[in-house]
């Protein structure tokens, strides 16, 4: 797997959908494709309450990438210094290969260039010190990037937030 | 997808070279994409907007943007727009157009403003938009002209909470601005706030959840926001007055209230305790359909947290003709909370003078008052319960059409598409008929446009600079609107347009300004702020930190200068300040009461045109309670039609599913847009508003705010064999 880390924090998520939308405005793409996808099921009965199914389908950037070993041209490819798996387009011949071999149908095909587009986490972005853009304009930050393992993990750091919320709502006093 | 198809504006406003120049810039504006004005940072490169995202300057948004304010590069780069001023040939609607340059458009349109003034007085003309914060352009140019007649969008969306606010404590519900931060437990009456999305509420809302604050969310649907919520109460429909009568009564009994504040601050508690004495939780039961147990134990749960409990009085609450109550006893619950200008609380909003500041200079004091002329809709006069600032648009239609109490021949309607946003458009088209002069400015093609006489292209809002704005809040700030590219089309900026048609009516002193800076330097003038301030920012804060008023010097600036329970102003207007609870009817068979909201991605009418938002848009799909869809023979995904009393029907696929309470069906809105030239927009699924039949003159008399959701809708199977009549185009 890639060097990094697309957390996606489903209970801040509020379902929005405007990562879809960044993402498409960072790649210039018109309908149809969408490089990353929120898949929302529900409402369910959780408890008596109504509860939203959030899921955030970006690419998963593998280790040993089936869209690469796929692709016939070797448009599709890994970047060796950090994993991230992307699309030289000058190579894309438009074959769909990728869009097959993908376990999860991550590359996308785009109409205007008749060629394949996907998420490479905004590697454009990344290279000029950026987040993707996803993460970048997110409306409640349930999104966050960074180096596996160096990127605080929101469930635990929520988690911890709330135990002391319900500890000092019930004593009765205020918060510090 | 992107297009270099530049039209001509050479020589018009804006297309100077700075904005075509090569490198890169950046500008921070506002955002266009619905009326929520989030503040924005602009990359240009090239004369070309290449990026947008939140201004960072201010630390509430970040850089985070919606759905809708990425989608403006999408906007920005699509032709199917107004590109010139279009004047209709032949009957209204009708579709057919002529180009015409600026010049002979304003012309046409001072002529038939002569014509107007010649039979009706100044007082004749009208203009509606959508309120907010740069309304001064739109209320000077009607001043001007001699009219008391601006309108904001309100009859269809805050009138009522806005009114209810007015009565209560003084200023509007605008002012009051929830402490999310700080706040234990914030009650939700159908305010969705994480899909009718303000990106800095929702941010805070989400933020404010992840550290343990409560949320109770009441709705007949559960929307995302209930999904989100620690409580939702599935409620009968339109029964949230009974709710919050029997919420009132328990919190008295529990003594959940925070009676230092309320013996400081609040008049009329006798008045409440006599309106609420019977309305127990036992009483509410068969109202609302809560077990009483429920009432109950939230007062016992929030009399732990008083008073860090925040009641939202909402926003669009044009929803039945008891909504203002309802608004009206969410405001009082937060009187008897005490929460009002503490942290977790409402803090109250500020005027720079607060701070030892000076607001912005008004245009509107650069022409005269029109104070010898009553409003047309009796706001302020006749009905002193409507603020005459935002006056009740579908009066303005009842005067178009019966000429009482004096006829209004001319109307402008400025990014503001009531024919979407009111119910029943056909019953505000035959008022509309009787016009001698309808113009539609706005940067799309609406409803209202395709209905207009002159279609005037207004600049986007990234081709255009607004007068500057001022929003009070708990630091009061200026904002700026300022222009990134220039124009792809002969469009114009509003500032300009408005000066061109008020010159031509020998107006010249209103508008007087020859660029947008000089107009500018005028309204800043003394505020100790300048324009390049202004524009290294985007947002210019008044001041350090908020400063919140001691509690032994609140004062609301109502007649008893106490927030009023027993309301003055009602009184004045013959109007019960907490009436009993009027009973709703259970609809029956195939009635049901027809309830609409939007999803996130989706601004009312004007994002389904949008290549971006278009693929975003649901399949428009109408909530059904199992419980009443069997018995119509009506199954998860079968195809239904839809009427509401009027000649317009429509289809959509059922989804059925619990979460809808079985009284009610519910669908998005924004659908069924008939202009042929938004060809993604057009026919595409159901206008709920053109379901609301006979619902334009059927308001609140307390609030102004049309009864939307009282609409009563019937549902069936259809027909297999028919397909694709009116308004099912989606499926």
């Amino acid at each position: 797997m890639s060097t990094y880390i697309l957390h996606h924090d489903e209970a801040s998520c509020i379902s929005c959908l405007a990562c879809e939308v960044h993402c498409k405005t960072n790649k210039d793409l018109g309908p149809g494709p969408d490089p990353c996808k929120i898949v929302t099921i529900g409402p369910l009965d959780v408890g008596g309450q109504p509860r939203m199914r959030i899921v955030f389908m970006p690419c998963f950037h593998c280790e040993d990438p089936w869209c690469v070993r796929a692709c016939p041209t070797g448009a599709m490819q890994r970047r060796e210094k950090d994993g991230i798996v992307f699309v030289q387009f000058s190579l894309c011949i438009g074959c769909k290969s990728c869009i097959a071999a993908c376990p999860w149908g991550t590359p996308q095909w785009d109409p205007d260039t008749r060629k394949v587009v996907k998420c490479d986490y905004c590697k454009d972005r990344l290279d000029a010190g950026l987040q993707p853009a996803c993460v970048t304009k997110c409306v409640t930050g349930c999104l966050s990037f960074g180096v596996a393992n160096e990127l605080p993990d929101p469930r635990r750091e929520r988690y911890a937030r709330q135990i002391v919320a319900e500890d000092w709502l019930g004593s009765g006093q205020e918060k510090p | 997808m992107r297009m270099d198809t530049m039209a001509s504006n050479v020589g018009g406003v804006g297309a100077g070279d700075c904005y075509r120049n090569s490198g890169r810039r950046t500008v921070y504006s506002m955002c266009g994409m619905c009326a929520v004005r989030c503040p924005i940072e602009v990359t240009v490169e090239d004369g070309r907007v290449v990026w947008l995202q939140g201004n960072p300057h201010d630390k509430a948004i970040g850089a985070s943007l919606c759905a809708k304010g990425s989608a403006g590069l999408a906007f920005e780069f699509d032709d199917q727009r107004p590109q010139t001023p279009l004047i209709c040939m032949g009957t209204r609607g009708g579709g057919k157009w002529r180009r015409a340059s600026w010049d002979e458009a304003l012309d046409y349109i001072a002529d038939k403003l002569h014509e107007t003034i010649d039979a009706f007085g100044g007082r004749g003309i009208a203009l509606s938009d959508r309120g907010g914060p740069f309304n001064d352009l739109t209320r000077t140019f009607v001043q001007a002209l001699g009219s008391p007649n601006y309108f904001n969008h309100d009859a269809g969306c805050g009138g009522n909470v806005h009114n209810a606010a007015r009565s209560i404590y003084g200023f509007g519900h605008e002012g009051l601005i929830p402490d999310l931060g700080h706040a234990k437990h914030l009650v939700l009456y159908g305010r969705n706030l994480v899909e009718s999305l303000m990106v800095k509420e929702a941010k805070a809302f989400m933020a404010a959840m992840a550290n343990g604050m409560r949320c109770t969310y009441i709705d007949p649907r559960a929307s995302l926001t209930a999904c989100k919520a620690t409580r939702y109460w599935q409620v009968r429909p339109n029964s949230d007055y009974a709710l919050n009568l029997a919420i009132i009564h328990e919190v008295l009994k529990q003594e959940a209230y925070d009676k230092d504040f309320v013996a400081r601050f609040v008049s009329g508690m006798d008045y409440l305790r006599e309106a609420v004495k019977d309305t127990t939780p036992e009483w509410q039961e068969s109202h609302t359909g809560l077990p009483a147990g429920q009432i109950r134990a939230f007062v016992k749960e929030i009399a732990a947290d008083v008073p860090r409990v925040v009641f939202h009085p909402g926003w669009m609450s044009a929803r039945h003709k008891q909504s203002f109550y309802v608004s009206r006893t969410a405001l009082i619950l937060n009187a008897l909370m005490g929460n009002i200008e503490i942290p977790g609380g409402f803090v109250l909003g500020k005027p720079p003078e607060h701070y030892g500041r000076k607001g912005l200079n008004h245009l509107t004091d650069r022409v005269p008052k029109v104070e010898e002329v009553w409003r047309v809709d009796g706001a302020g006069t006749a009905r002193p319960q409507w603020d005459p600032e935002i006056g009740m648009l579908h009066q303005a239609f009842a005067a178009m059409e019966t000429g009482q109490p004096y006829g209004i021949g001319a109307y402008f309607a400025y990014r503001h598409d009531p024919l979407t946003g009111l119910p029943d458009p056909e019953a505000t088209k035959r008022a509309l008929e009787k016009l001698k002069l309808l113009v539609s400015i706005d940067v799309r093609y609406s409803e209202m446009g395709w209905f207009a006489d002159v279609i005037l292209p207004e600049a986007t809002y990234l081709e255009r600079a607004n007068i500057l704005c001022q929003m009070n809040g708990p630091v009061p700030v200026f904002a700026m609107r300022d222009q990134a590219i220039a124009p792809r089309f002969d469009s114009r900026p509003a500032w300009w347009i408005f000066r061109e048609i008020l010159r031509r009516m020998g107006i010249k002193e209103a508008l007087d300004f020859e660029t947008i800076e000089e107009l500018w330097n005028y309204q800043l003038d003394g505020t100790g702020v300048t324009v390049s301030e202004m524009r290294e920012a985007g947002i210019v804060g008044l001041a350090a930190a908020p400063k919140l008023i001691p509690r032994n010097e609140l004062r609301f600036p109502t007649p008893s200068g106490k927030i009023e329970i027993e309301s003055e102003i009602l009184k004045q207007a013959g109007l019960q300040s907490l009436p009993a609870y009027v009973p709703k009817e259970a609809p029956a068979g195939d009635n049901f009461t027809l309830l609409f909201a939007k999803t996130a991605t989706l601004a009312h009418g004007q994002s389904l045109n949008n290549p971006l938002l278009n693929e975003r848009a649901p399949e428009q799909v109408l909530w059904i309670h199992p419980d009443r869809a069997t018995p119509l023979g009506i199954g998860d995904g079968d195809e239904v039609e839809i009427t509401g009393g009027g000649a317009y029907s429509g289809r959509l696929k059922a989804r059925v599913t619990p979460w809808i309470h079985p009284e009610a069906v519910f669908m998005l809105h924004g659908y069924g847009a008939t202009v042929p030239l938004a060809t993604r927009a057009l026919g595409r699924g159901v206008a709920d508003q053109r379901l609301q039949h006979g619902k334009l003159y059927d308001f609140d008399p307390a609030g102004g705010g049309c009864a939307m959701t009282e609409t009563i809708v019937r549902i069936k199977p259809a027909a297999a064999t028919v397909k694709n009549t009116v308004g099912g185009g989606n499926q």
